[in-house]
């Protein structure tokens, strides 16, 4: 059991954590932005994260946090 | 009482810097103030101190700033074209509230130049030494003793207004030899510096030092603040010394080598029955406008005496502002005026034939 | 459940201004998370240089000096002298380190200067909007070689780790790149390596890390790992260029 968590305000919307999740469970929002603009990087679903923090070590923003 | 040595001008300022508690220097060799080095690289190891030759008087300078920034006395050390390079550090140093010794050993410029003394400086220490609104601390030695005692105070001085200073002395001082007492009681550095950056330990918040304000507002409330300080400097800090003034009407202005040559020939015309006197500025930057106010409405001429081709004169005129002559007499590219050529332009000043 | 991965402690509140894919950011946080594991942020002073992560007094919660451009090594020289216990690294990038001050960077090494160099090699000016750099490849179009480098006129690039590996003052020359998870671990083993041996006084250590600048490079964030691994890699080709504990079979 795992959870991520981001911190919308400061991803960019980079991406680079869409691809290094090796479960592809992440993807950029299409349906709201942050306040600088920006498509936050979101999780599809968190049931099938196994924790392993792929995502947050390839944040160039420090934007997530992960528990396990 | 001190014992007095014989000292080589340039060894004299290395060895008041170590006794000032100056344990860091950073240089690079240049005629004529590689004795400075030379003497550092000797005495420093010794009292477990860093001497280092750097690859450039630009590192040099840097590293200034990196060991001054720890809280530390530093010091470096070289001649006119030297300091050019080091303007870039010297502007960082002063847009940083840093204190640091800096010595100038002038010589013959621009350019490559000569080796032999000259005050051609003047204008690049006390205006322009480096980008930006900004003062250095500016010292003119001119004697040995002099160059002894003036260590302890640019970095008294610095440390009280975090504001580097500059002894700018120039290759006669340099290579001369002169008896001087050290000062038999030690300075201890400012023992509080509490903006050093040398580790925050845990125990207080984060130091930062540096010059780089984007907002052109918070710039500009710094650098306001930084001229208050400079303020305060220009009320309490200027000096000067009076010789042979009380009565004179011819003034002769006059600093560093320059003015030695000028004691000479003023003692020569005073023997030859004309009012004149010697008006020595100590502090170049404060310049000391107190002691040439204080003179203008009993002068009937100004004469200044500089080895260029007429820097400090300008500051003269600024204070006289018109109110009397100023006039400048001066030789440059490394030749020292005679006592002689002085007073044959004093007697011309004074009307009297040559 | 536990938090296996947060912000490390090194590194302050303060979002970062780097372009969003810039992977400096992995770099600062890097920094940080070594300083919180050596427990060293206490006697920590970092040189922010000038480029891209001129701010970088501003990441860090440690105490920063700002340097002028290139002259980082020898700013942390004075501070390393004037506090020998101390821990003092720059953090540099291309032009910062490889141009005007590369007098500063071989002559801190050759002196064997105990200090850790950050070097962010991403082949091109940021900061100032995209200009070539020393370690510009050959062809490289930049906004001062809009025709690509011509190593006729422009010359080579220059492969810093190689070049301070020749000094016996270098006790660590290791190139890493954060293009993958994989490597971003690898390249944080380099990063604390690089502070342990300060720490053990061993000399000087650099760790190059071959970076990405999309907005310059004129890519988007993956795209720009991308052209790092085709194009950079095989120029800049990962590895330890000097280890002196390795040829001592180890510290510790």
């Amino acid at each position: 059991m795992a959870k991520v968590t981001i911190n919308e305000t400061l991803c960019k919307g980079c991406g680079l954590c869409v691809d290094a999740c090796p479960k592809n469970l992440l993807e950029l929002a299409t349906d709201h932005i942050n306040a600088k603009g920006y498509h936050p990087s979101t999780m599809k679903d968190q049931s099938q994260c196994v924790g392993c923090a792929s995502c947050a070590i390839m944040c160039p923003d420090v934007a997530i946090t992960v528990e396990r | 009482m001190a014992e007095k040595v014989l000292m080589k001008g340039n060894e004299a300022l290395a060895e008041a810097a170590i006794q000032c508690g100056c344990r860091h220097y950073f240089g690079y060799p240049i005629t004529p103030q590689t004795e400075v080095a030379a003497y550092m690289s000797k005495r420093l190891p010794k009292e477990g101190g860093t001497f280092l030759q750097a690859e450039s008087e630009i590192a040099a300078i840097n590293m200034v700033l990196g060991a001054t920034s720890a809280g530390v006395r530093a010091m470096t050390s070289s001649s006119s074209p030297g300091i050019s390079l080091k303007s870039e550090g010297v502007s960082y140093i002063g847009g940083s509230d840093l204190p640091a010794l800096i010595i100038n050993v002038q010589r013959g410029g621009p350019g490559l130049g000569g080796i032999q003394p000259s005050q051609s400086d003047y204008w690049q220490a006390t205006k322009a030494l480096g980008h930006g609104d900004f003062q250095l601390f500016v010292l003119a030695p001119s004697t040995i003793q002099e160059m002894v005692d003036f260590v302890s105070l640019a970095y008294e001085v610095g440390e009280k207004y975090r504001v580097p200073a500059m002894i700018l002395s120039d290759g006669m001082l340099g290579q001369m030899m002169e008896p001087v007492e050290f000062p038999t009681k030690k300075d201890e550095p400012v023992a509080d510096k509490p903006w050093a950056t040398n580790g925050h330990q845990n125990k207080r918040k984060k130091n930062i030092i540096n010059s780089l304000y984007i907002q052109p507002e918070e710039l500009e409330n710094l650098i306001k603040e930084r001229y208050e300080r400079y303020a305060k400097i220009k009320e309490n800090e200027q000096r000067a010394e009076e010789f042979m003034c009380d009565d004179a009407e011819i003034f002769v202005v006059a600093f560093g080598a320059s003015s030695r040559v000028s004691r000479s020939a003023v003692m020569q015309a005073r023997a030859e029955g004309i009012k004149v006197g010697l008006i020595r500025p100590i502090t170049l930057w404060p310049f000391p406008d107190k002691t040439i106010e204080k003179n203008v409405d009993k002068a009937k001429k100004f004469l200044c005496v500089e080895m260029n081709m007429g820097q400090m004169v300008d500051d003269v005129k600024l204070v006289v502002n018109g109110r009397k002559d100023v006039e400048f007499f001066g030789r440059t590219g490394g030749v020292i005026p005679t006592p002689a050529e002085v007073l044959g332009e004093i007697r011309r000043l004074a009307g009297k034939e040559n | 459940m536990a938090v296996v991965f947060e912000k490390p402690k090194a590194l302050a509140d303060v979002p970062f201004h780097y372009c969003p894919g810039c992977t400096h950011g992995i770099v600062h946080r890097l920094v940080a998370e070594v300083l919180d594991e050596l427990g060293v942020e206490g006697q920590t002073v970092g040189v922010a240089s000038v480029g891209c992560s001129v701010f970088s007094y501003n990441y860090f919660n440690c105490d920063m000096v700002q340097a002028a451009h290139g002259r980082a090594p020898a700013v942390a020289t004075g501070l390393k002298r004037a506090l020998p216990d101390n821990v003092i690294f720059t953090y540099q990038g291309d032009g910062d380190l490889a141009a005007i001050g590369m007098a500063e960077t071989v002559h801190a090494a050759t002196r064997g200067e105990n200090i850790t160099v950050i070097f962010i090699n991403n082949a091109i000016y940021g900061m100032t909007g995209g200009q070539m750099a020393p370690t510009s490849l050959p062809g490289q179009v930049t906004q001062t070689s809009p025709y690509g480098r011509d190593v006729k006129t422009a010359g080579y690039p220059i492969r810093v780790c190689e070049l301070l590996s020749t000094l016996s003052g270098t006790a660590l020359a290791q190139r890493v790149t954060v293009d993958s998870v994989a490597h971003v671990r690898e390249a944080k083993k380099a990063i604390k390596k690089g502070f342990e041996n300060q720490i053990n006084k061993r000399g000087y250590s650099i760790i190059e890390v071959v970076s990405t600048c999309p907005t310059n490079w004129g890519l988007s964030p993956k795209e720009a790992i991308n052209w790092l691994r085709d194009n950079m890699l095989p120029y800049y080709p990962l590895g330890v260029y000097k280890d002196v504990t390795a040829e001592e079979g180890g510290d510790k």
